[in-house]
């Protein structure tokens, strides 16, 4: 059997499934309980500095969208940083490190943008044994407004300023956890690592409004007839994530450095996708928060059975085996063809590729009068929408053209890899030559 | 000792009151909104949607269904009415595995279809629960229809006659409107009143006067009819039953089927209700095997269909078949009656099997006998009361593809007109399809 033990920044933990720092790690209570449910560490919910603790909204602090028979499809929060007493968290920060010596115990921080700030709380967690920190530049909501949060994560200097504070304060691993809420999210990580960083986490939660009360006329949830923006979560962001850690493994002033991948990460193969792109870890919240901390078991076997089956004995072995392969478009092969074609024996006629071919796409696709559905490769752009419609896995698939063989929709002979770059039609093209 | 399955005779009271009860409360129970909408989100949204070319109405299913998902049943109920109006009755006795979800494309691909009878049936109880009218009449024509019968073509007629702005009169022979839905179906398919109330709703649009005690050869003529109106629909089902031509025919016991079913139907009180110890319905539709399941839930001890083809055969369908059966009723095949034994009071029923020789049914010269006090005929329903002038084809009025008779002003639908199937959902198209030529003609304009 495969062996999940995994090694983030030199901190072993016996899989690479951590709980993000949020709700479900707020307690000592709750993190004992996901341990014994098997998870390999937990970030602990994010510490302010010493002081009167923030205090939270007492209404509702959560919204979400759902997809079918109400499966929770994306979850916001406007849930503040730790409302515990500082010391009352380092004690059990210390209590369960001490008691679960074989878990990866990561402390999340955010203190105000000045050295003092970091140059007090860290002493103070290093003297809990935990593992390492992991700086909350990231919460969008309600922290950001007091100049902390994604408000420092949107500014590089800023992260690179602090996180040159923390390695000068502290002697373990220190991971900055970055904002989503940037345009090219390449520039906080370049600076989280240029200040000194061991990694970068990633995503934090993306500014959002799931829903408006068409009634009260107001947004989700409600606070007393007001709204406000919260930090989004949960399976629908994982795409965004997915493609800011690939960003980051393939930009060359970061390529090959320490990544712990966050975002809608539910099952094994959501976290294999993101190991694949270059994540040395992971970590969860919203799965757990809506099936409870067994989930993880899921995540172990899966992962573990899928290893077996590829022949992968660590994790070490495919992590990062993606990233090579996510390209420019520029450089995609223009010469790969392909056609839809319909496995007649599994349709079972409901016409979706004909009405999203028809309607929205190419006229590609044929319906007779026995609603026979069938591909007409002299129009199919191979554009893959009929594929994505239908609602019978495998009934539609791509096949791709020979080198030499005609593509009937252009007439032209499929001819050997050639890219964007030499293409006639691009005013700046090289010479193929 | 009070009466069990066991007594002898044709007893009433042979179940207690509140097992009576439970046998006869709704066939299926209606969904809760989180259920509709995870039936609902199971619908493909097909394109020219299979459900929908099956439908004889022609309901758009794959928008309603999406309307109901989406959290706006009554927009679904109205895509329905404007169809159907009568979809809340059809959402109960549809035969739906025979037509909507037969062709559901969920039904190919993994043998559960799209529930589209009770998405129906939540869509249109929504609507008509709020007694909410969702169609208003148009400016008045000054045209005045009478249409005769007020079962299911008859009133789908009606309003959309009314609907028009046309003044309808709806006459029927029986004390109440409704039809068929009224008293022609299982207790357990309509309950709670329902047909009653569908069409105190549909009465809703206005304009539809409703007459009862009057019908063809009951007070009115159609010659009179066609004097005092612009136009005459005839919807008056089938008011005969087809005889056994079995000897001992005429014993005390043997009674048509849709005779028991209207009277169960209307009975204020199921224990007042007799039937027999061994009751025998002969048939092979959805009348035999309302009347037989029935029988059964009434208290009968043993009841027996006995149809003289296969059951591939039967009228009634494969769903109904094996309700049936799971309802303790016996299903035999390829027997036919040849005469009822007993003194005045049928005791016995005398069978003969059957083969098919050259195409030909033929009885094969073996017969047995079953216990028998009391026997159902449900084998078809004749049309009667039929004036005088009309054409008739196959035993029924003679129409064309919308409702024209042989005699101009005079159009037909449901049971009683030639073609489509004897189901409450086609009577509805007919009784529509008519309604909208009759505009047609009425106001020389199409649309």
């Amino acid at each position: 059997m495969a062996d999940l033990t995994t090694e983030f920044l030199g901190i072993r933990s016996p899989n690479p499934f951590w709980l993000a720092s949020a709700p479900p790690t707020d307690k000592e209570y709750n993190v004992r309980r996901a341990f014994e449910a098997g998870w390999g560490g937990v970030v602990w919910k994010t510490l302010g500095s010493e002081g009167p603790p923030v205090v939270n909204v007492n209404g509702p602090r959560y919204g979400a969208i759902w997809g079918a028979d109400r499966r929770l499809l994306g979850l916001n929060n406007i849930e503040l940083i730790t409302d515990r007493d500082l010391y009352t968290n380092l004690e059990e920060i210390t209590r369960v490190k001490r008691d679960y010596p074989d878990r990866a115990v990561i402390v999340s921080i955010m203190v105000p943008c000045e050295e003092e700030a970091w140059k007090a709380i860290l002493p103070l967690v290093e003297e809990t044994g935990a593992d390492g920190i992991e700086l909350n530049f990231g919460c969008p909501h309600g922290m950001a407004e007091r100049g902390m949060g994604s408000a420092v994560g949107q500014v590089p200097e800023y992260i690179r300023m602090v996180a040159q504070w923390c390695k000068m304060y502290y002697s373990k691993p220190v991971i900055v956890k970055l904002t989503p809420n940037i345009t090219d999210i390449r520039y906080p990580a370049r600076a989280a690592f240029a200040g000194g960083a061991d990694a970068v986490s990633l995503i934090n939660t993306i500014n959002s409004i799931t829903s408006v009360n068409l009634d009260a006329m107001c947004p989700e949830p409600m606070i007393d007839g007001k709204g406000s923006h919260g930090g989004y979560c949960g399976p629908a962001v994982k795409p965004i994530a997915l493609n800011m850690v690939a960003e980051i493994a393939r930009d060359p002033e970061t390529a090959g450095k320490p990544i712990s991948g966050i975002g809608g990460i539910t099952t094994w193969r959501d976290a294999a996708e993101f190991m694949a792109l270059g994540a040395g870890n992971v970590q969860v919240c919203t799965a757990a928060m809506t099936y409870g901390f067994k989930v993880v078991q899921e995540m172990i076997s899966g992962l573990s059975q899928w290893m077996d089956e590829k022949g992968y004995e660590s994790t070490a072995d495919f992590i990062g085996m993606a990233a090579p392969r996510v390209s420019d478009w520029q450089h995609l092969n223009l010469n790969y063809v392909t056609k839809a074609e319909i496995d007649q024996e599994a349709c079972i006629k409901c016409g979706r590729c004909y009405a999203a071919c028809e309607d929205t796409s190419h006229q590609a696709i044929d319906m007779s009068e026995d609603r026979v559905f069938s591909v007409k490769d002299e129009d199919c752009v191979a554009c893959n929408l009929c594929v994505n419609v239908c609602p019978v896995e495998g009934c539609i698939t791509m096949r791709q053209l020979e080198e030499g063989e005609v593509d009937p929709r252009t007439g032209k002979v499929v001819g050997p890899y050639a890219n964007w770059t030499t293409h006639p039609n691009n005013p700046g093209a090289v010479a193929a030559e | 000792m009070s009466t069990t399955p066991m007594t002898p005779g044709i007893q009433p009271a042979r179940l207690p009151g509140e097992t009576l009860a439970r046998n006869f409360c709704a066939l299926h129970a209606p969904l809760e909104r989180h259920e509709a909408q995870v039936a609902a989100d199971r619908c493909y949204f097909c394109h020219d949607a299979p459900c929908m070319t099956a439908c004889p109405t022609s309901i758009d299913i794959p928008l309603f269904i999406r309307q109901i998902m989406t959290g706006t049943p009554e927009a679904a109920a109205k895509t329905i009415f404007s169809q159907n109006i009568l979809g809340g009755m059809c959402a109960r006795v549809c035969p739906t595995e025979q037509l909507c979800e037969e062709a559901c494309v969920r039904e190919a691909a993994e043998g559960r279809p799209v529930e589209i009878g009770r998405l129906q049936r939540y869509a249109t109880d929504t609507l008509v629960a709020r007694n909410a009218h969702p169609f208003t009449r148009a400016e008045p024509t000054g045209k005045r229809v009478a249409v005769v019968g007020a079962g299911p073509a008859g009133l789908a007629c009606a309003h959309r006659l009314a609907m028009k702005g046309h003044e309808v009169v709806v006459y029927d022979c029986k004390a109440k409107a409704g039809g068929l839905n009224e008293f022609g179906i299982a207790a357990y398919k309509s309950t709670d009143d329902f047909a009653a109330r569908e069409v105190a709703w549909l009465l809703g649009i206005g304009g539809i006067t409703i007459e009862t005690g009057k019908g063809l050869g009951a007070g009115l003529e159609l010659e009179a009819l066609q004097e005092s109106f612009d136009a005459v629909f005839l919807g008056i089902g089938l008011g005969g039953v087809n005889a056994l031509r079995a000897v001992g025919e005429g014993k005390a016991g043997v009674e048509d089927a849709v005779s028991f079913i209207a009277e169960l139907r209307q009975a204020p009180d199921l224990a007042a209700l007799p039937v027999g110890r061994n009751v025998v319905v002969i048939g092979g539709g959805m009348t035999a095997i309302d009347a037989a399941i029935q029988s059964r839930l009434l208290g009968a001890e043993h009841v027996t269909i006995a149809y003289r083809r296969g059951t591939e055969r039967m009228g009634a369908s494969g769903f109904e078949q094996d309700l049936a059966a799971s309802k303790g009723v016996r299903i035999l095949t390829n027997v036919m009656p040849m005469a009822l034994h007993g003194n005045g009071a049928v005791a016995e029923i005398e069978l003969e099997y059957t083969a098919e020789v050259d195409g030909r049914l033929r009885g094969t010269g073996e017969t047995f006998r079953l216990p028998a006090d009391q026997v159902f005929k449900a084998i078809g329903q004749t049309l009667t009361d039929v004036p005088g002038g009309l054409e008739i084809a196959g035993g029924k009025i003679a129409v064309s593809e919308t409702g024209r008779t042989s005699v101009p002003g005079v159009w037909a639908g449901g049971d009683c007109a030639s073609g489509g199937e004897d189901l409450t959902v086609t009577a509805v198209a007919e009784g529509r399809d008519a309604a909208e030529d009759i505009h047609t003609a009425l106001m020389g304009v199409a649309g």
